[in-house]
């Protein structure tokens, strides 16, 4: 094997591209007739918010296809590096691709040039990947993430959501999406406050998860049978941190009795 | 029309090696030692250009010579084993592949080129234990070394392997009372340091000051990526002991 020397600065995704251009599938042409058959996993509730000191993101665990479920433990929230994490709405396979490939990104920029990218410089450069999958996502293989953590440079944490065409916007409350996104959006509207504790935020989020599964069937609620729990991320200047199922559980009984009267 | 001049394919290697040779003994020199715990790479380097640099999860890279020419290589390893690991899986990036790969670059331009590469490097990598250590030195015409315990690169690196295999009992010249302290086992990290600093004092011949070394380990025990830089305070810590 040897080295080919492109001249490619410090992306692993423009590597991949220039090396692999197979890698990236083209869109498929209109009138072939594979739009209307098209089915792939879709729907979901992950939302993020911020509190004093950080923030959360959370989301459901179910993947549906069509009117069946697909998948009843998937991970929608992924830590991409040590102080961000990127949750995920949209079509299964292609999301799953784009976090790998991200988190590939962050660590070669990191290596090549010896410093981390800035939050703002992460945010952006997977706006550049969404942006890149607009051909895919007019097929239906949507990829819609959110993305937030620590940024070191501000000494905050940050939210970042997107638009199909790269379009990246800051949130400086709380997010959500997903086919129970706005269900979740919802409830957070009502029950959020700014400068919340990290306690009371971790409620807040697993409430608005709860609310949204009442309300959208391709939501995941938490299966006490099975033992599945939301994933609960929590960021903050030390890093991230998955909350266990055990916590989650006890916070869902806590939610559960308090709706129960 | 003159004759163009006649070189034997002898002179001009060896002109070239000589080339090489002198533009790596120009520079300063790193050292590589295995340590109860892991690799440790330690380099005298006062720029605040680094010469020690991550590859991937359990694997480093070090050169020493021409800074342009080794930050190339350098940069073509991380790419190459950021491709494999995404294309294939992170665990199927290893470092023999890498080094192949090195040494095909170099051999190459040693070759083909007029001008040989004036780098000399070091690509190591760590495993589950402490018997899975590799340590490969890689020259400028591409000839691979694989060493074992410890080796040095660059500068005065003659000087410095000597007086470390003195320490260490491996050379016959090596007294009895000098072969004690590391020859029995890996050393400690703070150990390994402490005589990978002595010997590059040997090697240059006067006191180092500490805040201009550079030192990263690989630590087998940890999972995920395992290089990590010391900083002058953690340094600081081991030499004290």
């Amino acid at each position: 094997m040897q080295f080919q020397d492109l001249g490619l600065g410090s992306s692993f995704h423009l590597l991949l591209q220039s090396q692999h251009p197979g890698f990236f599938s083209p869109p498929l042409r209109a009138g072939n007739g594979m739009e209307p058959a098209l089915q792939v996993p879709h729907g979901t509730t992950v939302l993020a918010l911020l509190y004093d000191g950080g923030v959360i993101v959370a989301g459901d665990r179910m993947a549906t296809e069509g009117y069946s479920v697909s998948e009843r433990r998937i991970e929608k929230v992924h830590a991409v590096d040590d102080s961000s994490v990127m949750a995920i709405a949209g079509a299964a396979g292609p999301c799953m691709e784009m976090i790998r490939l991200f988190r590939v990104e962050l660590e070669h920029y990191e290596k090549i040039e010896g410093v981390m990218l800035s939050m703002e410089g992460k945010a952006a450069k997977l706006a550049a990947m969404i942006k890149g999958n607009l051909p895919m996502a007019m097929q239906g293989l949507i990829v819609m993430p959110i993305y937030a953590g620590f940024d070191k440079k501000r000494n905050a944490c940050r939210i970042y959501k997107y638009d199909v065409a790269g379009g990246q916007y800051e949130e400086t409350e709380y997010h959500s999406i997903g086919s129970g996104g706005k269900d979740a959006r919802g409830a957070l509207k009502k029950i959020f406050k700014k400068g919340l504790s990290r306690e009371a935020a971790i409620d807040v989020a697993i409430e608005a998860l709860y609310d949204a599964s009442e309300a959208d069937i391709a939501t995941g609620g938490p299966d006490l049978i099975r033992g599945i729990f939301p994933t609960v991320k929590v960021i903050d200047r030390n890093g991230v941190v998955s909350l266990a199922d055990d916590a989650v559980k006890i916070k869902l009984n806590q939610l559960m009795t308090r709706l129960g009267g | 029309m003159p004759l163009p001049y006649y070189v034997s394919p002898e002179q001009m290697m060896q002109d070239k090696a000589e080339y090489a040779k002198k533009g790596i003994a120009k520079g300063r020199s790193i050292v590589a030692m295995e340590y109860d715990r892991g690799i440790l790479l330690i380099a005298d380097n006062p720029s605040s250009l680094s010469k020690i640099s991550e590859i991937y999860d359990r694997i480093a890279f070090s050169g020493a010579g021409r800074y342009s020419e080794f930050e190339n290589l350098r940069k073509s390893g991380i790419r190459h084993a950021d491709m494999k690991g995404y294309l294939y899986s992170r665990d199927d990036v290893n470092a023999k592949a890498l080094v192949n790969a090195y040494s095909q670059a170099l051999g190459t331009v040693f070759s083909q080129e007029m001008k040989p590469l004036e780098v000399e490097i070091l690509v190591v990598s760590v495993g589950f234990s402490a018997g899975e250590n590799e340590i490969y030195r890689i020259s400028f015409d591409g000839s691979i070394f694989d060493e074992k315990r410890f080796t040095v690169i660059g500068g005065k690196s003659e000087t410095i392997l000597t007086y470390l295999k003195n320490r260490s009992g491996t050379s016959a010249a090596s007294s009895n009372r000098e072969a004690s302290e590391f020859s029995e086992g890996l050393p400690s990290l703070s150990g390994a340091i402490l005589v990978c600093v002595e010997a590059l004092e040997e090697g240059n011949h006067q006191k180092l000051n500490h805040t201009l070394l550079e030192v990263a380990v690989l630590d087998w025990g940890q999972t995920g990526r395992v290089f990590k830089r010391l900083s002058a305070a953690e340094l600081e810590q081991h030499l004290k002991r």
